[in-house]
């Protein structure tokens, strides 16, 4: 058994034992900190900081140039733990982009649905594409569930365009143009 | 002309007696209000800063100031007790249940009437008081109806016919009949050394204030004050003396069964309470409208001298107000047993050796 060491307590004096001085320190004490600065943000108005790798609403993002990233190959689908992404592949339209119809397939349907996602940021992690981004934004409303699932449209709204530097078609277009097809 | 002069002596008291009760109800929804800033500022927030009324609160720069110092969320506060849903919850004893909020804030009110806030000399040069009714006995009258507002809170729990507010307002009970006794013995001195026999004024609250002039009796008669302050803090069932509420281990304590306008009047009777406490250590210990210990007062005979005297006494009775807050974030709630054994074993033994104290001194002092 550990050797306890019991403490001697100094006994109290007779002004420690009627508590007065002490409670005229605390009210010192509350007085002084009713006169320091408030910590509290004024929340809608004022926001906190955010960090940089916040995992906060997924959405999608789009290429510099403005075409979508996403490729539909569904592993942040099958990847997400509370099957909040529903994907359904489609065609690109071979008349606006000619170049990449037929090459590649994107998203017909793309949904997250806000109740059941948990933001741990799988999708993010497992995207081959880089066309999945957690945003840092972390407060979502409304007034039904069908308002809380995000279509395609409302995630490319969210998401914007990253500015990264891959450009993956301008490459292949290079490499083209140099006579260097694969 | 004649109907208005004839009545005049009927309706000048109702009509004070209604001005004193919407200042008073007034004073309690803005202590209320500084009951919830000075929390804020405390613990380190900003506090209600958000309801602006319509007109006065877009006036350019003064209604952002207001806005923000809150000064029209008691409005808002009151309409959300008005504007709730009245739910009467199905096990209550329905007659006794609605009596409660009334039987505890009537009281509050009713003592307000032999409280005098300040003073005016009248055509004849005599000294006389702003009080409603100038009764020999107010303090005695004071002690009796204000002691009444243990039954609202008493029926209240016995009424809501459930555990937690059956708890609170034993625990209600109990300490408010410990702290009575220390507090009634606690002001016997200061009654002792203003109206002695043979002064002018009797027992009226008037008097102890006009007995103060030289010097106040907090410096005089400190452990009177020292007890008194501590039973009115305790009667009035603020912390560190919560025990009907303590809401830590009674969820509300005895208004747990209550909600919506009834909740809103125990609420202000609440605040009554503490302003009639502090009214009182104010006219007992704190010179009353008295400008300093020492130093004579400078309100002069006029209508106007007689306003300040009342912006003077009010300015004390606001400190005190604050101090009370001040003290609800500083020192955390007793135990109840804690507080029973303060009361009995520390509280009373020391104001009865008070009271022989002053018995003595005042013997040997008259015999010299």
């Amino acid at each position: 058994m550990a050797k306890t060491k019991v403490l001697e307590r100094k006994p109290l004096t007779f002004a420690e034992r009627t508590f007065i001085p002490q409670i005229v320190t605390g009210l010192k004490t509350t007085l002084a900190a009713m006169f320091a600065k408030t910590i509290t943000l004024e929340y809608p108005e004022q926001r906190p900081v955010i960090p940089e790798n916040y995992r906060g609403v997924p959405t999608l993002v789009k290429d510099p140039n403005g075409r979508e990233k996403c490729v539909s190959c569904q592993l942040c689908e099958f990847v997400c733990p509370p099957k909040a992404i529903k994907i359904i592949p489609g065609e690109i339209d071979a008349e606006a982009e000619p170049d990449r119809a037929h090459v590649e397939k994107a998203p017909k349907e793309f949904d997250i649905n806000m109740l059941r996602c948990i933001y741990c940021g799988l999708c993010q992690e497992v995207c081959p594409e880089e066309a999945i981004f957690l945003k840092d934004i972390f407060s979502m409303s409304g007034y039904t569930r069908e308002e809380m699932i995000n279509k395609k449209d409302k995630l490319y709204e969210l998401g914007g365009t990253l500015p990264d530097q891959h450009h993956k078609w301008d490459k292949k277009k290079a490499a083209e143009a140099a006579g260097n097809t694969h | 002309m004649e109907f208005i002069t004839n009545t005049l002596p009927f309706t000048l008291p109702i009509v004070f007696s209604v001005a004193m009760i919407s200042v008073f109800m007034g004073l309690c929804s803005y202590s209320v209000l500084a009951e919830r800033k000075v929390s804020s500022w405390i613990q380190g927030r900003t506090g209600p800063n958000r309801t602006r009324l319509p007109l006065l609160g877009h006036i350019p720069i003064l209604g952002n100031i207001l806005t923000r110092l809150g000064i029209f969320q008691p409005v808002a506060d009151g309409l959300k007790f008005l504007f709730k849903e009245e739910i009467t919850p199905g096990h209550v004893k329905k007659g006794y249940y609605y009596l409660a909020p009334i039987l505890a804030l009537a009281p509050a009110l009713t003592t307000m009437v032999v409280l005098p806030f300040g003073r005016f000399v009248d055509p004849s040069g005599v000294v006389q008081p702003l009080v409603l009714a100038n009764i020999d006995v107010g303090m005695l009258f004071i002690l009796g109806v204000s002691s009444l507002g243990v039954y609202g809170i008493v029926l209240a729990g016995w009424s809501s016919n459930s555990k937690y507010p059956f708890l609170g307002a034993i625990r209600a009970s109990a300490q408010m009949v410990s702290y009575e006794l220390a507090m009634g013995l606690s002001i016997l001195p200061v009654f002792m050394w203003a109206s002695a026999p043979g002064t002018d004024y009797g027992l009226t609250l008037f008097g102890v204030v006009e007995a103060q002039s030289g010097l106040w009796l907090v410096i005089w008669q400190p452990l009177s004050a020292l007890i008194f302050l501590v039973s009115v803090f305790a009667e009035t069932n603020r912390l560190p003396f919560d025990m009907a509420e303590s809401e830590t281990d009674l969820v509300g304590g005895f208004h747990t069964e209550y909600g919506c306008f009834k909740f809103g009047l125990f609420f202000v009777a609440e605040y009554a309470h503490v302003i009639m406490g502090s009214a009182l250590f104010v006219l007992l210990f704190l010179g009353g409208w008295n400008f300093l210990p020492g130093m004579a007062d400078p309100w002069g005979a006029s209508q106007f001298g007689a306003v300040l005297s009342v912006l003077w006494f009010m300015a004390k009775v606001f400190f005190m107000i604050f101090f009370f807050i001040w003290v609800r974030w500083t020192l955390p709630r007793f135990r109840y047993d804690q507080v029973m054994a303060l009361g009995w074993k520390i509280l009373l033994p020391l104001a009865i050796g008070n009271l022989i104290l002053n018995t003595l001194f005042i013997a040997i002092y008259d015999t010299l």
